[in-house]
């Protein structure tokens, strides 16, 4: 099983070199840290700049420079900065090659639902919905089930989804699946020490096992 | 050069009225017009309907509007930061419209551009569409969203001069150029205002015409959300 870091750690495999890439908020984040040395990558960040660095070290923290999770960043060199309404030109232009985002759900026929439980939690969409709607290649990362134990990969969504048949690929503290253009969820890979049966038992939607599962690398 | 220069946030905001639709700059707690947010607060206004990517924090920025009651409606697009807010919209206190933020830019656009109504793929199949015109293009479809406009748009620059003309810096532009197009009356405060012919006309961001008061800000408290550093 996987914790946060290697989720971001395996996801970060995923990216080629001269991507334009969007992190969501929360473990897409830690992706950052594992993007390999050698890769010329640009990351977007939906406020207003392509470019985003580390953190900041303390001395060099600037209120005016955030990134979408409203945490302090840095810019790397040549980066653009520009406004909200550019910014979602290069979303919805289909310009940003890859988008890492979290999910509450995900159904077999790639529908995602990210944004609202009714009546308990409303935090809004934010870029999401415009992400999703557009983007060519969506990652998602996330638990394989909730807290209470539930699959989080299901048949249909029940929560408010935020995008229709957009997602590409899962990668959770489980596996690694692909949703297929007909429907369902092809396993991929299985993190160490992770049984198909328990990936399986663990996955509401339809599982596709064809072929040799191998078992997740990290580096 | 036309003088669009004011005293101060008091005097900027003197004549907004209870009821009014109000734009606020800003994504998160960045580049958000701290000074008109202040002024707004010492007056006996409510029944505003507020535009703004986030509603502030429970202590600051748009936040404080709420604590106090002035604020009937938002149009937002992300509100995780906020108790209060979330309390009163759970409640049914307050009215809320939420959007996707690239919808939101765009509308913003439109409405400064004179463009009523556009197509979006942003939302398709979710409860945004609901109510709303589809429309298949190219094998794809999109929805179709109206222009946003306000009455007053506050707006928050790093350098502006006399004639209006503005400059921002960082992250700290995001919607605020939007915004100051698509306000009737765009009020912008600025850290430093210098004297027209003073900023080089290649660097505008949001030309003067759009800007219909402007005016020193000052005590930018510039809170940041989510403070996070790296050794070394």
């Amino acid at each position: 099983m996987l914790n946060k870091e290697q989720i971001a750690q395996r996801i970060a495999r995923e990216i080629k070199n001269g991507q334009y890439i969007n992190l969501g908020i929360g473990i897409p984040t830690l992706v950052a840290n594992y993007i390999p040395d050698e890769l010329e990558v640009v990351l977007h960040s939906e406020n207003g700049l392509l470019g985003v660095g580390p953190f900041p070290t303390e001395d060099k923290v600037d209120p005016d420079l955030i990134n979408a999770g409203k945490q302090t960043i840095s810019m790397v060199k040549g980066s653009a900065l520009f406004n909200s309404s550019d910014s979602f030109a290069m979303i919805r232009g289909g310009h940003v090659d890859l988008t890492i985002l979290g999910a509450m759900e995900v159904s077999e026929n790639g529908d995602i639902a990210n944004w609202k439980i009714p009546g308990k939690m409303v935090k809004g969409m934010g870029g999401a919905m415009d992400l999703v709607a557009a983007a060519q290649n969506i990652i998602v990362a996330m638990q394989h089930c909730s807290k209470s134990g539930q699959s989080k990969l299901l048949k249909k969504c029940t929560l408010p989804i935020t995008g229709i048949k957009c997602v590409n690929k899962i990668v959770t503290d489980l596996a690694v699946l692909k949703v297929l253009p007909e429907g369902g969820f092809k396993l991929l890979e299985r993190a160490p020490g992770v049984s198909i049966e328990e990936i399986q038992s663990k996955t509401e939607g339809r599982l596709i096992v064809s072929g040799e599962v191998t078992e997740m690398k990290l580096v | 050069m036309i003088n669009k220069t004011v005293k101060n946030a008091e005097e900027a905001v003197r004549d907004i009225p209870s009821n009014a639709v109000l734009m606020l700059g800003g994504f998160g707690l960045c580049g958000i017009p701290e000074n008109c947010i202040q002024a707004l607060l010492e007056k006996d206004i409510s029944g505003l309907t507020c535009i703004s990517n986030n509603a502030g924090v429970d202590d600051f920025g748009i936040g404080l509007m709420l604590v106090k009651r002035m604020v009937k409606k938002m149009i937002s697009s992300y509100v995780g930061e906020n108790v209060e807010f979330e309390r009163q919209l759970l409640s049914g206190e307050l009215e809320v419209e939420l959007i996707p933020q690239g919808t939101l830019a765009e509308r913003t656009r439109a409405g400064g551009a004179g463009i009523p109504a556009f197509f979006t793929p942003a939302g398709v199949g979710t409860e945004v569409a609901a109510g709303k015109e589809i429309r298949e293009f190219d094998g794809k479809l999109y929805i179709l969203e109206r222009w946003l406009k306000a009455d007053f748009s506050l707006v928050k620059a790093w350098k502006g001069d006399t004639a209006g003309n503005l400059i921002f810096k960082g992250t700290a532009r995001n919607f605020n150029p939007m915004m100051a197009a698509a306000g009737k009356i765009t009020i912008a405060e600025v850290e430093e205002l210098v004297p027209a012919g003073e900023l080089d006309p290649n660097q505008i961001h949001t030309p003067g015409i759009f800007v219909q008061r402007i005016f020193q800000g000052r005590d930018y408290e510039k809170r940041i959300e989510k403070r996070t550093i790296r050794e070394k």
